[in-house]
């Protein structure tokens, strides 16, 4: 016993670097594995705060270049409504319960990373606000990524630009789809995998959500096909996308939650629990 | 020992909020950013116990990492090269470390430039290979494990450099 005790102090320094090593290693590998970073990470009050007072100094700079953005998003919306064919009954349209099972809320993002190979961003909604994990993200473009964790006032968006994340997406004139994934080279651009070599595939046609995950809606726009080629089975096409979005320049997000989910989830656990 | 301690604590509240408001968002040419907290490490009292010295290194890799939502990568890191510091210490500084009369304000300009270019490079190399955690991606990894210590470096220098206080 005494040898042992022995051993420990005088390798002391040893031990405890073994030891903190280790520590940051399991952090480091659960927070390769998805929905797993319970406990570092930016969602939370001290992290959130200074972001926050980054955030709201670093607004300023590009208030003019979100405007337009704002514009152009208005622009789009208005020149759907007025110009849409049906007829609209104003005696539901501002009804919240009448055949809605999307809700939207607004959010402002406070830190956007691009350069590493897993990309979190932070933003300034949380269970405060309805927020909760596996909720969508989407900017006036298209699609930004997931809710990952949420604390009080802030929550973390697992951004498409990581190479853990998996979004189904389809081609926007058919109805073949695979999976989104990220290489971690551009962030311009990002992977859709196993699109069936029967698709018709052609360079610039558009890739939207599919809508198959409960989490997005059908057709929020992804990108479109920059190049692509068979996979080395060759009976699924990897296809090169790029994004409609700027993922380096994100200021304003919708978040979105689908109300249906509990519903869905049920079901499914119903019909494969026969 | 009292001016010591605060300007250590002083030292690790500057770097951290330097680093994670300004130095994380460079991205320069797409992807390099300077990781600059490292000289809390470099320029840490060397007659200073060393299970202190570890433990504190590792608070400030999990800061760094808490605040920028990646895992446990620059913890680890950083409490490597704050192990294998007194090693590079001896290689880079020789015999004047021996007889721990060493101050980096007065050391020589080549032997503190090569002490910052080791303990940059292995802390860097960690780093993005935990990142990137993928061995088929091993050329990205020195990628940037190389231009990001080249800009590392060269900001480590500046601040040293300015900083210092000649007391001649």
């Amino acid at each position: 016993m005494q040898q042992i005790i022995n051993f420990i102090i005088r390798n002391k320094t040893f031990l405890l670097f073994l030891l903190l090593f280790s520590i940051s290693l399991s952090f480091t590998i659960q927070s390769h594995s998805y929905h797993k970073s319970k406990f570092i990470n930016s969602a939370n009050f001290l992290t959130g705060g200074v972001y926050n007072y980054v955030s709201n100094a670093n607004r300023y700079f590009s208030l003019k270049k979100q405007n337009e953005i704002l514009t152009q998003e208005n622009n789009r919306l208005k020149s759907v409504l007025y110009n849409s064919k049906t007829k609209k009954d104003f005696s539901y349209i501002d009804s919240l319960t009448f055949n809605h099972s999307y809700k939207f809320t607004p959010g402002i993002v406070l830190k956007n990373s691009y350069s590493s190979t897993k990309n979190v961003l932070l933003i300034n909604k949380g269970v405060s606000d309805s927020i909760k994990q596996d909720f969508g993200v989407i900017s006036s473009k298209g699609i930004i990524g997931i809710i990952d964790n949420s604390s009080k006032h802030y929550s973390t968006i697992l951004s498409i630009l990581n190479t853990s994340s998996k979004i189904s997406a389809q081609l926007e004139k058919t109805n073949h789809f695979g999976t989104l994934t990220w290489n971690g080279v551009s962030p311009y651009f990002t992977q859709l995998v196993d699109i069936p070599k029967i698709a018709p595939v052609e360079v610039g046609d558009t890739i939207v959500t599919s809508g198959r995950s409960s989490i997005f809606p059908k057709g929020i726009p992804v990108g479109t096909i920059h190049d692509f080629k068979l996979d080395v089975a060759e009976n699924y096409y990897e296809i090169n996308i790029k994004l409609f979005n700027d993922m380096t320049n994100i200021e304003y997000v919708y978040i979105i939650e689908n109300i249906d989910v509990p519903e869905i989830t049920n079901l499914l656990k119903s019909s494969s629990n026969e | 020992m009292n001016s010591v301690l605060y300007r250590n604590i002083m030292r690790f509240i500057l770097l951290v909020g330097l680093q994670v408001s300004v130095l994380n968002h460079i991205n320069f040419l797409g992807y390099i950013n300077p990781y600059v907290y490292i000289l809390f490490i470099m320029l840490f009292p060397i007659k200073n116990n060393r299970t202190l010295f570890i433990f504190l290194s590792f608070l400030l890799g999990l800061t760094i990492d808490i605040f920028s939502d990646s895992g446990g990568i620059h913890a680890a890191a950083c409490v490597s090269i704050a192990y294998v510091r007194p090693v590079i210490l001896k290689f880079s500084f020789g015999t004047v470390y021996e007889y721990q009369t060493i101050k980096f304000d007065t050391a020589e300009f080549s032997s503190k430039f090569i002490y910052i270019i080791i303990m940059t490079v292995i802390h860097h190399f960690i780093l993005f290979s935990l990142e990137i955690f993928n061995i088929s991606k091993v050329i990205l990894t020195f990628q940037k494990t190389l231009f990001s210590s080249i800009f590392t470096i060269i900001l480590c220098i500046m601040i040293t450099i300015i900083f210092s206080r000649k007391t001649k």
